[in-house]
């Protein structure tokens, strides 16, 4: 019985169920003073508590949404809609999600490129490492309107230029990390493989590249939740046409609170599995490196 | 601007040999510095500066030269002139937008953020269950919640001080819990030696010693926090501020404006960072980060 009681798990499903408590209480809280004016409305005096905490709870277009009209609304749009609809959860998740990878690919390859580069040439690593830092405190989240329809004046429309906001976004936890990554090993183990006549090649890709992979997942990690982020806000310029950050705009256009925090529970559920997909390579990896973690 | 007029190659050729000339000083100076290693701390200066400047060369030549549609991507020299021109829309935007929301939001989300993990600091329990769901929430899009804000707290800054609230709150809390942490049993015991108090203990180890965490976040936060009201501002504002400013002015193609925009909040993000990380020198002046030298 200790020991559930001191698990992480039950501190985290308190907390959880603690939350859901204070959520379907602010849920009557702010959407009592419409409920009051609908009844007034309506004519209606006699109403009872629990009455009026059940109408509160089921508005159509409530300040705040009570969870379970967001998980039916969920349940509603990801399983009893055809994928193909425009009403589906599933599709406007499936065209965010694809952004976000193309945009994670490009920019961790490209992340690792510019490490390489940092890490072998000087005057790169002198150059170019206070610009990557520098590029990140542009707020790209608030060109990334400008990027779209610049790209779009040039014939480029769609994916790819969500996909490069998400790139930009993604490089630079992972220059950031692989830079680290590729001067980890110590000299100790340089001097080894210069003792063996290592060709700087050899040296790549026996040494540096196998102990740059443990910084590379962490990186990896931050860069995928990013890469989303960049995703979602590269959609809401485009017009709201579709994905999960078309949903938010269009939701907040019309009120549909409840379609918002759809959306947003699906961002949610997707930023997770991204993360924890990225982590079970990595488990199977390191694994497979023989390396402890 | 004549569209569709032939390439320049003169401006073309200039722009490359500039670039590879830059490039070979800035491959000499870094040779330089194993002669003189006074150059070094030059070096560390002037090397980016360079280069940043072979950029904004490169970028106007190559705009010139190949003639770019200035809709497209106007050069340096064109959104320069356009700040200098509007300075007064772009100091109202800055104060509704840097001034009123970055700032509000960052001080309540860091400093709430800060308290909550010094609260939770003494219950094993809450940190067991917050930390993980901490981590979380860290990962997600809190950008997303921006139009649910706009519609609690209205279009003026209050909403886009909100986002900004709840996108630092977590990086605090955190990184304040695993500073806390971060004193060894040796240091504790020391203390307990002493006699001191919960408070004493608090004061005089565990919050110094927590200081790279929470600036860590602090830096962490600044950039998120100026990204976040940008962001809120795509869902409503009123006719003022640099998120709507944006949006707005890309749909009227007034490009240059748009860049002039991005480049003061590119200078007020890097300024926000560069005073956070001039503080933390100052404060956490002991870590060995910092004593090394170089940051």
């Amino acid at each position: 019985m200790r020991a559930i009681f001191q698990s992480k798990i039950f501190a985290i499903l308190t907390i959880l169920l603690t939350l859901l408590v204070i959520w379907y209480a602010m849920a009557v809280k702010l959407n009592t003073p419409w409920q009051l004016g609908v009844y007034e409305r309506a004519g209606t005096t006699a109403w009872t508590t629990s009455q009026f905490i059940n109408d509160t709870l089921n508005q159509k277009r409530p300040v705040l949404p009570s969870a379970h009209q967001v998980f039916s609304e969920m349940y509603v749009t990801i399983f009893q809609k055809p994928i193909t609809s425009k009403r589906s959860l599933v599709y406007h998740s499936w065209i965010t999600l694809s952004a976000t990878l193309l945009g994670f690919a490009i920019g961790t390859l490209f992340g690792i490129l510019i490490a390489i580069g940092i890490t072998n040439n000087k005057a790169l690593d002198r150059s170019l490492m206070p610009w990557v830092i520098a590029s990140q405190t542009i707020p790209i989240l608030a060109i990334a309107p400008m990027i779209i329809v610049v790209l779009n004046a040039i014939g480029l429309s769609g994916l790819l230029p969500k996909a490069l906001i998400s790139t930009y976004l993604s490089f630079f936890p992972i220059v950031v990390g692989m830079v680290k990554g590729f001067r980890s090993p110590k000299n100790i183990q340089l001097d080894l493989m210069q003792t063996y006549f290592a060709s700087p090649m050899q040296i790549f890709f026996k040494l540096r590249w196998p102990s740059a992979l443990p910084y590379l997942f962490p990186s990896m990690k931050i860069a995928i939740a990013i890469a989303l982020v960049g995703a979602i806000v590269g959609e809401l310029p485009t017009g709201a046409v579709a994905g999960l950050g078309a949903r938010l705009l269009s939701g907040s256009y019309y009120g549909q609170t409840v379609q918002i925090w759809s959306a947003l529970f699906m961002a949610a559920i997707l930023a997770a599995s991204l993360v924890m997909i990225v982590g079970l390579i990595e488990k199977r990896v390191t694994k497979n490196m023989g390396l402890t973690t | 601007m004549n569209y569709g007029a032939a390439t320049n190659w003169t401006i073309v050729f200039f722009t490359f040999v500039f670039w590879l000339a830059a490039w070979f000083l800035n491959s000499w100076l870094v040779k330089q510095e194993e002669k003189t290693p006074n150059l070094r701390q030059f070096n560390s200066i002037a090397v980016p500066i360079i280069f940043g400047i072979t950029l904004l060369v490169v970028w106007e030549g190559l705009v010139r030269g190949f003639n770019v549609p200035t809709v497209l991507l106007p050069p340096p020299s064109m959104i320069w002139e356009r700040i200098i021109n509007s300075t007064d829309i772009l100091w109202l935007d800055f104060k509704q937008t840097f001034l009123k929301a970055v700032l509000i939001g960052y001080a309540l989300g860091c400093g709430s953020g800060f308290l909550v993990a010094i609260a939770i600091d003494r219950s094993p329990f809450l940190q067991r269950g917050l930390l993980p769901l901490g981590n979380f929430v860290s990962a997600l899009p809190i950008v997303g919640v921006a139009p649910i804000m706009v519609m609690w707290f209205g279009f003026d800054w209050p909403s886009k001080a909100a986002v900004v609230i709840i996108m630092t709150f977590f990086p605090m809390l955190v990184n304040t819990v695993s500073g806390l942490a971060a004193s060894n049993n040796m240091e504790r015991d020391l203390m307990r030696t002493y006699a001191s108090s919960y408070w004493q203990t608090l004061f005089k180890l565990r919050l110094p010693a927590a200081g790279p965490f929470i600036f860590n976040a602090l830096k962490i936060n600044s950039t998120l926090a100026l990204i976040g009201a940008i962001v809120a501002e795509f869902f409503g504002t009123p006719i003022y501020g640099m998120g709507f400013r944006i949006s707005t002015e890309v749909g009227r193609m007034n490009v240059d404006m748009v860049w002039a925009e991005i480049a003061m909040a590119a200078v007020a993000g890097s300024l926000f960072y560069g005073v956070i990380a001039l503080i933390e020198r100052k404060v956490t002046f002991w870590h060995p980060s910092i004593r090394g030298g170089r940051n």
